[in-house]
């Protein structure tokens, strides 16, 4: 099983992953922002694809672009304000942000330039077929008490959001 | 062309990182901050998924299913908190949020 145009894809992908994210960051209207941040989330499960995680771009797509941003979208419908697009949409110390954002920039850059040698290049173990039943198996094997809890963390996670989004209880 | 390695993955990671980061810091809409944090966790799922298949087994894939769940819930609450302040003060912009200010 050999890949097909590799480089190329990776290219593309990313870059249509950054330039959204870019937009995404950058609009006025938070509709649009949602719409890049599809496209964004998209993009990143094609990456999943190429990374041999089938399993984990499915749910990308499915929870994070499915399920995720139909809630961001209605909650942006719910709360839609005029004026909000005509204010200010940054905030005034914000060349202080882009600074720290720099700073964690060049932060990577430096670790990923010293730590070259740590990542093997090209030639990547591949791991075998039938990821889906793979992951399954970990879930209820070694993970079993995390995906407990984490099923709890969403039970607790839509008490919090009933509670909280309802006028009165 | 260069075969693409680990590091290519993790620089676009390391790019998603930051744009979310700056939207965090910059941004007033509650809505794009809470975007830019879907960013975030993306940028770090990304690197999860990378190192899984350079070591070639599973468990960065399993971590990167829990973080989605963290992810769904920790936006359903953060919606759940907007909702409730726009009820009560009328705007979404994270700089008049400052009751708890000194």
């Amino acid at each position: 099983m050999t890949p097909v145009a590799t480089p190329f894809f990776f290219y593309f992908l990313s870059a249509l992953a950054i330039i959204s994210g870019v937009l995404v960051i950058t609009r006025r209207n938070a509709v649009h922002s949602a719409l890049a941040l599809i496209v964004t989330l998209l993009a990143v499960s094609g990456l999943y694809l190429m990374l041999y995680a089938p399993f984990v771009a499915g749910v990308q797509i499915i929870v994070y672009a499915g399920g995720i941003m139909v809630l961001f979208l209605f909650v942006i419908m719910l709360v839609n304000l005029e004026r909000t697009v005509k204010e200010h949409q940054f905030n005034r110390i914000w060349p202080a942000g882009v600074l720290a954002a720099a700073a964690l920039l060049g932060l990577f850059v430096s670790v990923y330039v010293k730590g070259k040698t740590l990542f093997p290049e090209g030639d990547i173990p591949l791991p075998e077929a039938s990821n889906t039943q793979q992951i399954a198996v970990m879930l209820y094997g070694n993970y079993m008490f995390a995906f407990e809890i984490a099923s709890l963390l969403l039970l607790v996670a839509i008490l919090g959001a009933v509670i909280m989004a309802k006028k009165r209880i | 062309m260069v075969p693409i390695s680990t590091l290519h993955y993790l620089v676009v990671a390391a790019a998603l990182f930051v744009l979310g980061v700056i939207g965090v810091l910059t941004r007033r809409n509650v809505v794009i901050v809470l975007m830019s944090i879907e960013l975030i966790l993306n940028a770090v799922n990304l690197n999860l998924v990378a190192f899984s298949r350079m070591w070639g087994n599973l468990h960065g894939q399993v971590f990167s299913i829990f973080i989605v769940v963290d992810a769904a819930a920790e936006a359903a609450v953060g919606l759940g908190i907007l909702i409730a302040f726009f009820r009560n003060k009328e705007t979404i912009n994270v700089d008049e949020i400052d009751l708890l200010k000194w």
